[in-house]
């Protein structure tokens, strides 16, 4: 089996089937992450750009180590230090990368839609690795991939993401990702960090967080993201904590084998407490290393890769 | 000549002669076969079909529907300023191939019009054009919502309304004396409704798409907050206010019962307002990107009723052209608007018409002599001694909107391949055919 695009833009929309593939396929890359020589000659020659026009340190590092250990030609841009700040457009900066011969881009944006904007100006295969608050495929992905392993299943079970949901493209890719597999999802925020209509993306919405808690077997904690509170969603970060963080009284609510996720950066103390964040239950660091895997599976598949690795 | 007149040597009396097509006339509830004929820019004699009177010139008419010129009372010229993206001499050709013998120009030009020498630019470039331009004065000086511009100045040199549009006028004491001072010229405020806090850096209508595509949204209340707001002041100071570009259920509804109330309100919607949803951004098309911005499929469904019941008066375009260059960047960084005057009529024959919201005749009125009554233009009307401001339409006609082929500089519409029906054979301006297909 093959995916049916050459991009990877988004979730929303992709099959059961498809995020199946490429969960398993990343199954398989992940042995090779164990080797004591982690690089395989799949990507050889294939040359990849990480574009990337807003701060980000692990989704960064992540690709390009996926893309290292496929052996690809790794080129790095980000927005600092490129001709941007000459007033170059977008497309003009794509345009003439591409005329460098590259075969993939990926790329982090922070307007939605930048890498749809992609495909309708260069050839090569572009993957998503943050567009504004709309998507974050890679991550829903390695979220999706990191519940399963421990579960062994997707169907059936409660996933709750807490926090701003509004603003996040990592609640949008989980919901889309996890929904597709059969999870019953939530959502919980603040009534200002509800999207307006959210349910219709097939899911619940709670503001108050016990009830969304009530039952769950997932929660995927995200940040409140400072630098995004414009106007006044939240009187304060001590009310939101009050309210909406993540404690060890309230995992009591939880269903007994629980999970806490969190797509970092952490807040500290603000959404998270770090006896939660660093305990038992927590797989916040087994995310980041099935992060790699995952861009893997994907940069090998959109590569033109058919499901087993050779 | 005709053969006739070849023949006996005669001169005919008339220039120009439109024949055998069916003419409605909005506000003489006209609507029969007839015959036109023009001499000096005039229309001289409306008769029965097959009339022995000659002209020099003869347009078959046949199978056609021949209405009053259409007007525009909202359309960015872009000059003085954006020469690179219309000009008021492309403007016009783009006006006539749509049908418009007159379009009312919006003055947030570079610089705006917002003194008596900007207008009269207007005016003399509008010698050139290829049909009647109105200028549209500011109602603050450099539309900075804050001193009023010398209306009666502008009024003096020409100006047919006063707007902001693009911006609102923020400051509520500033539009209450915008609007009092007016009544004393009998000249209405267009007023462009948007708070600019609610809209904030909203990209789009707020609502199930972008909420899905994580953009940040504009939400109804943004427009409608100040709807009410200049209904109350225009009920107030006793003056005309006249709403643009009308996009929610719920302005339609306040306006709606202001005019029940007898307040002095009167609007207009745009052809893209009434034909697409915020759904089309799902493709991330910047032509789609329009303030205000296309909203739900209640919405639209709430301005064809008000079309349909009167409550918009007016069917404008809000034709705003942008650069290539512009449009072909990230969502959120082009500017907003879409070029309109040659997608216009198609539209509402294609979405009005065809789908039985509004007669032919209700729909030309909002085209014709509801704008010209609202800014007391001498136009819009098929009348005996009145300007032969005249258009042809070929109801039946199919097309496909192809943007590369508009007159207009820009090329800013996200109709292209959209197959409409209706299309415009012939606009005639002052007797003078302008634009024939």
């Amino acid at each position: 089996m093959k995916l049916r695009s050459r991009h990877l833009l988004a979730l929303e929309g992709m099959s059961k089937d498809e995020i199946t593939l490429i969960l398993d396929t990343a199954e398989t890359l992940k042995e090779i992450l164990a080797r004591p020589i982690r690089i395989v000659p799949t990507l050889r020659g294939v040359g990849v750009v990480n574009l990337f026009y807003e701060a980000s340190t692990r989704t960064r590092i992540s690709f390009e180590l996926a893309e290292k250990r496929l052996s690809a030609e790794v080129v790095n841009f980000s927005a600092s230090t490129s001709s941007v700040k000459k007033g170059e457009t977008l497309k003009d900066t794509v345009r003439n990368i591409e005329a460098m011969k590259i075969d993939m881009v990926v790329v982090r944006h922070q307007a939605s839609g930048v890498p749809y904007f992609l495909t309708q100006c260069m050839k090569a295969s572009i993957i998503n690795a943050g567009d504004g608050a709309h998507e974050h495929p890679t991550q829903g992905l390695l979220d999706v991939f990191t519940v399963r392993e421990k579960y062994k299943r997707i169907k059936g079970l409660k996933v709750v993401i807490v926090g701003d949901i509004k603003h996040s493209r990592v609640a949008r890719s989980d919901i889309w990702g996890f929904t597709a597999l059969g999870a019953d999802v939530s959502v919980c925020g603040p009534t200002t960090m509800l999207p307006l209509e959210i349910e219709k993306m097939g899911v619940k919405a709670y503001s108050d967080l016990d009830q969304a808690l009530e039952g769950a077997d997932v929660v995927n904690v995200l940040r409140i993201q400072l630098e995004r509170q414009r106007g006044s969603l939240l009187p304060s970060l001590r009310e939101y904590s009050n309210k909406f963080g993540i404690t060890r009284d309230r995992l009591n609510r939880l269903n007994q084998n629980f999970t806490i996720m969190h797509p970092g950066p952490i807040n500290r103390g603000v959404e998270i407490t770090p006896e939660v964040a660093d305990g038992p239950h927590s797989v916040i660091l087994d995310q980041v290393t099935n992060g790699v895997a995952v861009r893997m599976a994907v940069l090998y598949l959109l590569s033109g890769g058919e499901g087993k690795v050779e | 000549m005709n053969n006739y007149e070849k023949e006996k040597g005669v001169v005919s009396e008339f220039d120009l002669a439109i024949v055998g097509g069916r003419v409605i006339d909005p506000e003489s509830k006209t609507d029969r076969i007839a015959d036109i004929f023009i001499r000096d820019g005039v229309i001289k004699r409306i008769e029965k079909p097959k009339s022995k009177l000659g002209a020099k010139e003869t347009i078959d008419a046949k199978e056609m529907i021949v209405v009053p010129g259409l007007i525009d009372m909202h359309t960015h010229l872009r000059e003085p300023g954006r020469e690179d993206e219309e000009t008021i001499y492309t403007g016009s050709c783009a006006a006539v191939a749509g049908g418009f013998t007159s379009v009312c120009c919006m003055p947030n030009t570079h610089p705006p019009i917002d003194n008596q020498e900007t207008v009269k630019f207007v005016y003399e470039k509008a010698k050139q054009a290829k049909c009647k331009v109105y200028p549209i004065g500011c109602i603050t000086k450099n539309q900075m919502g804050e001193e009023l511009t010398e209306i009666y100045d502008l009024v003096q040199a020409g100006v047919v309304a006063i707007s902001d549009d693009g911006k609102p006028v923020s400051d509520p004491q500033v539009m209450r004396n915008a609007l009092e001072y007016c009544r004393m010229f009998d000249l209405p405020v267009i007023s462009h409704c948007e708070d600019l806090n609610l809209s904030g850096s909203g990209v789009m209508h707020e609502g199930f798409v972008s909420t899905s595509l994580g953009m940040s949204g504009i939400p109804s209340v943004a427009e409608e907050i100040m709807v009410a707001r200049d209904i109350k002041l225009a009920e107030f100071t006793k003056a005309h206010l006249h709403i643009a570009h009308v996009s929610t259920e719920g302005s339609v509804e306040l306006i709606r019962q202001a005019k029940k109330r007898g307040i002095k309100v009167t609007c207009e919607a745009t052809p893209h307002h009434f034909s697409l949803t915020h759904e089309i951004i799902r493709t991330f098309d910047t032509n789609a990107k329009v303030n205000p911005p296309l909203r739900s499929k209640k919405d639209v469904e709430a301005i064809k009723k008000g079309l349909a019941d009167g409550t918009i008066d007016c069917i404008a375009t809000d034709h705003a052209p942008h650069s290539i260059e512009e449009k072909d960047v990230e969502f959120d960084f082009a500017p907003c608007g879409m070029v309109g005057l040659e997608t216009a009529l198609g539209l509402v024959v294609t979405e009005l018409i065809e789908k039985k919201i509004l007669s032919w005749s209700q729909a030309i009125a909002k085209l014709t002599i509801n704008p010209a009554k609202i800014l007391n233009l001498n136009g819009g009307r098929i009348k005996k001694n009145f300007p032969a401001d005249i258009t042809i339409i070929h109801p039946k006609t199919l097309w496909v909107v192809d943007p590369t082929k508009f007159q207009s500089k820009s090329k800013n519409s996200p109709f292209g391949k959209k197959r409409l029906r209706g299309k415009v054979f012939c606009t005639i301006v002052g007797g003078e055919v302008r634009s024939r297909e």
